[in-house]
């Protein structure tokens, strides 16, 4: 059983307004039967200091990848998850996080892989809540467990592989790190640990449009209008083809997807998870350097 | 706890990794808000000069940290160390290992410091609830801990 839409105004010009909920219709449902909220995190104990009451946490690290393989969950193990967070199949998820809602976006695009059809992110996320002095608790639920389906996880329309992205190449590919990264001047965030990128730069012909473009300062999501001038008519991004966003290891871009996919309604948003941990250090694969999307190779 | 977990670590450290290790997995990082909540603040002179604490990028929040050394008659390897660390409250995880390292060598000498193995995060059994990448802030720290001890007790 869904919820009701959050009707609030900025979210009706929205391609896909039923994604997103305010912080007060939030506080409105909390409790509600169907309800699950859930928090998605870059740090792993900020739940533990206080979190929305009744929220469950999911940790991105831990939980939503494979602790062998580098790759998400498989069917088996995310119906594991779901069932442990007293989440079912049927209920609407609300996920929000830190740092701009980018775990949270990343939690989102996993939930969508699996297909769980009503999942929606807090505007403004975490800090927001924080922020407007919004109750917080620091008791942890225990939810009943769930029977939650076995479903195989769909890479193919959200995701894509290096080998899709070799095969793309003149397409529309959006590099959403910072400047620095995009030309290649360094590998990593800056403060951020170095996760061992043997080659800066970016793929060719990618566009460069840094993540936090499409945030206010509050960590919100800036209007329909906003995001239509930069991604559609500053960068000329045509929502009727496909677009492959990627950042460094795919948590950033994710935030991106969500706003190609669900806010300005792009037809075929997929994101490159590899991304530039993975590109940037394989063999032979072309890059470009500086700050031009740069000549695409002939395949 | 695999055997030599606790080998050549000087005893506060050993202990903490004594406590981490019996736990289980959630109660380790129940352990760390423990240490994040008990990093003590820093001192005025610090809070009102900043710039003189070090960054710690290897980290993936802020956090800033500096070594001091008791150095009436100058500074050498029997001088003790005092440290300071930085890390605002919603970096929870980094005041943790923070407060760890805190608690396992504020006091030492430097020599001791200096001993202390490089791969301290790695015995603490929390690969598993905190992710090694997260993990390898920690080594971020312990590393430029031991260099600006090393450089304040080579003059």
């Amino acid at each position: 059983m869904s919820l009701p839409q959050d009707n609030d105004p900025k979210f009706a010009a929205y391609a896909h307004p039923e994604k997103l909920v305010s912080t007060s219709w939030l506080a409105e449902h909390l409790g509600s039967e169907g309800l699950v909220v859930v928090e998605s995190d870059e740090d792993v104990l900020l739940y533990e200091t206080g979190h929305i009451p009744g929220a469950v946490k999911v940790d991105w690290h831990t939980e939503l990848n494979d602790p062998v393989t580098r790759d998400y969950l498989d069917g088996e193990g995310f119906a594991k998850l779901m069932s442990a967070k007293g989440i079912k199949r049927t209920d609407t998820v609300v996920i929000y996080g830190d740092k701009n809602n980018w775990w949270a976006a990343y939690a989102l695009w996993v939930f969508a892989l699996f297909g769980h059809e009503d999942v929606r992110l807090l505007d403004g996320g975490r800090a927001l809540w924080v922020a407007e002095g919004r109750e917080f608790t620091t008791e942890v639920p225990t939810p009943a467990p769930t029977e939650y389906p076995v479903v195989q996880r769909d890479d193919s329309k959200l995701r894509a592989f290096k080998e899709d992205v070799l095969d793309f190449l003149g397409g529309q590919l959006v590099d959403v790190r910072s400047l620095p990264e995009y030309t290649g001047e360094r590998t990593h965030m800056p403060d951020y640990p170095d996760e061992g990128t043997v080659r800066g730069g970016h793929i060719p012909g990618a566009q460069s449009v840094p993540w936090a473009r499409a945030a206010n300062e509050d960590g919100t999501f800036r209007s329909r209008g906003e995001l239509e001038e930069i991604y559609r008519h500053e960068k000329g991004l045509d929502a009727a083809e496909p677009v492959i966003a990627y950042c460094r290891i795919g948590e950033r871009s994710s935030h991106t997807w969500f706003v190609l996919e669900h806010l300005l309604g792009f037809e075929n948003v997929r994101n490159y998870d590899g991304s530039w941990t993975e590109w940037g250090n394989t063999v032979r694969v072309p890059i470009a350097v500086g700050s031009e999307p740069g000549e695409v190779p002939n395949r | 706890m695999t055997a030599g977990a606790t080998a050549e670590l000087p005893e506060a450290l050993a202990a903490i990794v004594e406590d981490f290790t019996a736990l289980s997995q959630t109660d380790r990082l129940q352990l760390l808000l423990e240490f994040s909540q008990g990093l003590p603040d820093l001192p005025e002179r610090y809070t009102d000069h900043p710039e003189l604490l070090e960054p710690v990028p290897e980290c993936q929040s802020p956090i800033f940290l500096i070594a001091e050394l008791d150095d009436a008659g100058g500074a050498g390897p029997d001088s003790v160390v005092h440290l300071y660390f930085s890390a605002p409250a919603e970096a929870p995880t980094t005041r943790g290992f923070a407060g760890i390292l805190h608690e396992g060598l504020d006091g030492l000498t430097a020599a001791e410091v200096l001993a202390v193995p490089g791969d301290v995060s790695d015995r603490l059994g929390l690969a598993q609830a905190v992710s090694p990448l997260r993990l390898r802030g920690m080594g971020g720290m312990l590393g430029r801990i031991k260099r600006q001890v090393r450089e304040k007790t080579a003059g």
